[in-house]
């Protein structure tokens, strides 16, 4: 079995969610961008699990979509907040706070 | 077969994961009935019981006759250094749930919410401590930054806060997710998650035939751990989230919240990747002095009180970078005393700083502190302390913590390093001692004139010296008996310890990492 594609597809995956959250001015977008972070982690594990031959890849990995609907729920709910009070989720118009 | 538990050594997240779900639960089902603070009691119950759990296992562990000791498959390490931080983490939430009820009356947080999430927040805390496989590690450190992401953003009403929940949110799960790829790429290079089979295999020259993955694994890990200690050049988030986070929940992210990332720091670093630390050790070095200098820097050029602390909390974190630097024992524990002297300063100087309030913009400039000698001097004398104990003075805890990791420095030859962070040791006591001179020797400006006759006028109980030609007219600060309780233990423990610091010493040189032996 090959490793490199995976491992290329897990880089490529990468690099465009930390181009997202860091380019991106909606904050949906941003979560999402989190979240195929964490999913080119998940191919990364899969693919080392299968590599090495344990099941402790793949339990990573559950752990990991676990956490991930976690932290998307809380990351919802903090913009929701946010777009109640602003009308927008545009997360370069917070900058109340500069200095 | 299902692996042994020794349920003992996971006292300290059943009383605080479990008694915050317990609680949670039940806050859903007596809500409207139950006493605004008997959250907030109730988690300084369960937090004292942690403790009590923590000297246990501090004995026990401490007993040459038992010494450090692993359970649930090896995934969770019960060592000295484990129970330290563990501690560490455990008092920074019991004092903030102290002195929280101020700002909860105040700022009107939610009670139940804030002690429940602070105690998640511990236990995410204590598991990081103790962790000894990567995916324990990870899930220590999402349960720690979930709860404080909620917890910066608690002070629902003010735009502020929501600022700083969802500026802590994005970085911190960005953060999290290089922390992640990190992690991947070391399991992928040592071929297993458990901490002590990665250092077996590195040992062993294993991911030599892998290099780079590994090293891509080093760089990603300290990305994300940087992120989470506020190391310079990842502290961006820092000085809003400080600024507009509710107060106790501030305390708790300087003491609790960097003392279980450097917890993971130092478990990974100093401990597992030692074989390999001609790798990452100038990596490290570099970040400790850019971080030393920009905080003490940052710190000078600031004008908000929040934002000063939070440039010092960058500035200390580099101080405890340099101690992760050395790469052994001694520095390890260097790193661990400063931890657990800096908890203790950061706690009390974000108490002072909440009963000091914030003006209509939701920040607190310098000037509210000119003249607080003559207004509260109890108060003034208690931050007075614990600033010159962050600045370093002789005879605080705060000088034997940069004592010993310039120490450390030196013995491991970084001269350079040793000699850049005392001189960004220097800076930074300009910073405090700015705030100090204001508090004794600066009378209020005609601002000051102003508010304190506006105050006055509206009929505020005035001091007994108001007729004192030389006194500030404007009435002492309200500080209440819990405010005055933790300022007090903080500058206590900072003293007394400063003045007879061996048993600290000892404490933080028995705090050992059961990889590095002794």
């Amino acid at each position: 079995m090959w490793l490199n594609q995976f491992l290329v597809l897990s880089a490529v995956l990468f690099s465009i969610g930390v181009y997202g959250v860091l380019a991106r001015r909606n904050g949906v977008l941003v979560l999402m961008s989190i979240e195929l972070i964490l999913n080119a982690v998940n191919i990364n594990l899969v693919a080392f699990g299968s590599y090495v031959q344990t099941v402790v890849g793949e339990v990573f990995a559950l752990f990991v979509i676990t956490v991930a609907a976690a932290e998307v729920g809380v990351g919802l709910a903090i913009l929701l907040l946010l777009y109640r009070n602003r009308r927008s989720v545009d997360i370069h118009d917070v900058d109340m706070m500069k200095g | 077969m299902s692996p042994s538990v020794d349920w003992a050594a996971l006292l300290p997240q059943i009383f605080l994961g479990g008694g915050s779900l317990v609680m949670l639960t039940l806050g859903t089902l007596v809500r409207k009935r139950a006493p605004w603070w008997l959250p907030n009691v109730l988690g300084i119950g369960l937090t004292l019981a942690a403790f009590g759990s923590v000297v246990w296992q501090w004995v026990r562990v401490q007993d040459p006759s038992r010494g450090a000791f692993s359970t649930i498959a090896g995934t969770v390490q019960i060592d000295g250094f484990a129970v330290f931080l563990s501690g560490v983490v455990v008092i920074a939430a019991l004092l903030a749930l102290v002195f929280a009820p101020f700002s909860i009356r105040r700022a009107g947080l939610p009670p139940e919410e804030f002690s429940v999430l602070l105690l998640l927040s511990a236990a995410g805390g204590v598991t990081l401590a103790s962790a000894n496989d990567l995916i324990v590690l990870f899930l220590g450190l999402e349960v720690l930054s979930i709860a404080a992401y909620v917890l910066a953003a608690l002070d629902l009403r003010r735009a502020g806060s929501q600022e700083a929940g969802l500026k802590y949110f994005v970085l911190g799960a960005f953060a999290s997710a290089f922390f992640l790829y990190g992690a991947a790429l070391i399991y992928g290079a040592a071929g297993s998650t458990k901490l002590d089979s990665v250092a077996a295999a590195l040992a062993a020259g294993a991911g030599s035939n892998a290099r780079g993955m590994l090293l891509a694994g080093f760089a990603l890990l300290l990305v994300g751990l940087f992120f989470k200690v506020a190391a310079v050049p990842f502290h961006a988030w820092t000085p809003d989230v400080y600024e507009g986070a509710p107060s106790p929940a501030v305390a708790y992210m300087a003491a609790g919240v960097k003392a279980a990332g450097f917890a993971a720091l130092l478990r990974l670093f100093a401990g597992t990747f030692s074989a390999s630390s001609a790798d990452w050790r100038p990596a490290v070095a570099v970040v400790a002095v850019i971080t030393v200098l920009a905080g003490s820097a940052l710190g000078v050029i600031s004008g908000d009180v929040r934002r000063l602390l939070a440039y010092s909390s960058i500035g200390h974190a580099g101080f405890i970078l340099v101690g992760l630097e050395s790469a052994g024992a001694n520095g390890t524990s260097a790193s661990l005393l400063y931890l657990g002297v800096y908890a203790f300063m950061a706690l009390g100087s974000f108490a002072v700083v909440m009963v000091m309030g914030r003006d209509a913009s939701g920040s607190q400039p310098l000037a509210a502190y000119d003249g607080l000698a003559r207004r509260s001097p109890w108060l003034a004398l208690g931050f007075t302390l614990l600033l010159l104990a962050q600045a370093g003075l002789p005879f605080t805890t705060g000088f034997w913590a940069k004592f010993e990791v310039i120490g450390a420095a030196v013995q491991s030859r970084t001269y350079w390093l040793a000699a850049v962070s005392m001189l960004g040791a220097v800076v930074a006591a300009f910073v405090y001692l700015r705030l100090v001179v204001r508090m004794y020797l600066v009378r209020p400006g005609a601002d000051g004139d102003a508010l304190a006759s506006q105050k006055s006028g509206v009929g505020l109980a005035d001091d007994s010296r108001s007729g004192d030609e030389d006194s500030d007219s404007r009435p002492p600060v309200a500080v209440p008996r819990s405010v005055g309780f933790v300022v007090a233990v903080c500058a206590a423990v900072t003293l007394f310890f400063g003045v007879w610091p061996a048993p600290l010493l000892n404490l933080a040189g028995d705090a050992t990492l059961a990889v590095l032996g002794g």
